[in-house]
């Protein structure tokens, strides 16, 4: 199975000013940072969650607390996936009950990692309210699941792949949209 | 950035170090580690093996490896059902390949399985397509025991390459220093086995390992020690006429560890018999690690059971 670039929906600056606009709507919202907390979805929702927390941090000149899920033991296909995903440290050294989370991630997609991500949460505490924000939403929902933030709404074919780079993990920062040619069907490798 | 390379696991069965690569090892290890944050969450489970059933077989009496093995499987919610030899048609006469079919027709997907005889789970991992793990068979591996004191090592010390690890002990009779011995050299330890001359196995060297009997060399070089239990029940041979004997010759005492760099890591993969292989001045001093590996255990087994069940088992 071979990926065709189609089109670059986001470059550096693009990014850079989603995060900057869901920052301040996250604040909005809230009304401000009393209970906030973020917590961004391993791998690229850690990185985008910890820009958030940083701009956050820069506007009102006050830590938010930030933590790191990996929901991989949470998933529902962990027998079906084409690949083995690799297990990676949940990381949240707080109390999250009675807190206003805000979820991060980079695309939204089926929203099983999202229904993985608050089972999870659930089990650690029970929060005031759990939002979310991601950088892109492609469609194609398989639950009641909607986002709180997005950066772009981006309409696709269930054949084109969302590649979300970010420089933390990538080495650079874009969002180009793919196009899946040839191959066997193995399964979508993106899930979201 | 970019994590290294994926490693898949591909294996149905746990049966030994030996027949896993570095890479394999370095990936349940890894995989623990994360397991191990899960053991210190505020609720220590995860629906992860939800609905699968495992059978923890045991033909030789355990406490520790059991229960650990059932804490991992209940942690990953998965079912757990322990068969002991007393208290199951293996006391009727039914051999070890009946009951493992058995217990595959009654749609159970892994066996967790302990055994005095060398080669027992390997047997059974060919009689049956569900997973086989190895809870120690015979003198032959007990690849948990081996990958949690690993763990714990590297937990400690940071990389195990390089590293002087001393075991001390009956090694002739010791699954634990076999799985020791495969697992610390495929990451690059340097391995010594220190033990009375009747209770190292003609041969050992070649699995590249350094032979002593002069425990107090061994304490000299090494960055850590894995002390193994004195097994008379089992030494026919009266390699050493007495506990007091042992004790003198081969105990770690404080007095030996003086001499020992600083910080030396003093291991053991119980039960201790206080006042044979170590003082209980060591064995609850400050370099011992006997409980950390302890808990550990846990989250190396959860590791084990988890790899085992997400395999992607190359088609026949």
């Amino acid at each position: 199975m071979t990926f065709k670039e189609k089109a670059r929906i986001l470059d550096a600056e693009g990014i850079k000013r989603a995060v900057t606009r869901i920052s301040h709507e996250i604040l909005e919202k809230n009304k401000g940072t009393e209970d906030l907390v973020i917590i961004g979805i391993r791998n690229r929702g850690e990185h985008l969650g910890h820009r958030v927390a940083d701009f956050i941090e820069k506007i009102i000149g006050k830590k938010v607390p930030f933590g790191i899920l990996d929901i991989t033991l949470y998933r529902d296909d962990l027998t079906e996936v084409a690949e083995q995903p690799i297990l990676k440290e949940t990381r949240i050294d707080f109390d999250i009950t009675g807190k206003k989370i805000v979820l991060v991630d980079d695309v939204l997609f089926t929203g099983r990692t999202i229904r993985c991500a608050m089972d999870q949460l659930i089990d650690f505490g029970r929060p005031t309210v759990i939002q979310l924000a991601v950088l892109v939403d492609r469609g194609h929902r398989e639950l009641p699941i909607r986002a709180d933030y997005v950066g772009k709404n981006v309409p696709t074919a269930l054949n084109e792949v969302i590649e979300v780079k970010l420089k933390e993990y990538d080495g650079v920062d874009e969002v180009v949209i793919c196009e899946k040619s040839g191959g066997k069907e193995q399964g979508l490798p993106q899930r979201g | 950035m970019t994590a290294k390379k994926a490693v898949t696991w591909t294996k149905k069965d746990l049966l030994g170090l030996e027949y896993l690569t570095k890479e394999e090892i370095e990936l349940i290890l890894d995989n623990a580690r994360s397991f191990k944050e899960v053991l210190a969450r505020p609720l220590r489970k995860v629906p992860t093996l939800r609905g699968k059933t495992i059978v923890n077989l045991f033909y030789e009496p355990s406490t520790r490896t059991r229960t650990s093995f059932e804490l991992a499987a209940k942690r990953l919610s998965a079912d757990v059902i322990n068969m002991v030899k007393e208290s199951s048609s293996i006391q009727k006469g039914e051999t070890l390949i009946d009951t493992a079919r058995n217990l595959e027709a009654l749609k159970i997907d892994i066996i967790v399985v302990r055994h005095n005889c060398s080669g027992a789970a390997m047997m059974l991992s060919r009689a049956v397509n569900i997973s086989v793990v190895n809870a120690g068979d015979g003198w032959h591996e007990h690849p948990t025991q081996g990958l949690l004191d690993i763990f714990t090592l590297r937990e400690k010390l940071g990389s195990i390459k390089g590293l002087n690890v001393g075991i001390i002990g009956d090694i002739a009779h010791s699954r634990v220093a076999r799985s020791n011995i495969w697992g610390l050299t495929k990451l690059g330890a340097n391995v010594t086995v220190c033990a009375p001359k009747k209770l190292i196995p003609a041969g050992i060297e070649k699995l590249g390992v350094k032979v002593t009997n002069d425990v107090d060399e061994v304490i000299k070089k090494a960055d850590a020690i894995n002390v193994l239990r004195m097994q008379f029940e089992r030494d026919e041979s009266r390699a050493f006429p007495s506990k007091i004997e042992y004790f003198k010759t081969f105990g770690i005492t404080e007095e030996r560890l003086k001499k020992a760099k600083k910080g030396i890591i003093v291991m053991h993969p119980g039960p201790i018999n206080r006042g044979v292989e170590m003082s209980a001045e060591v064995a609850d001093g400050a370099n011992s690690v006997i409980l950390e590996q302890v808990t550990n255990g846990i989250a190396v087994r959860m590791a084990v059971l988890y790899l085992v069940s997400t395999a992607k088992r190359q088609k026949k």
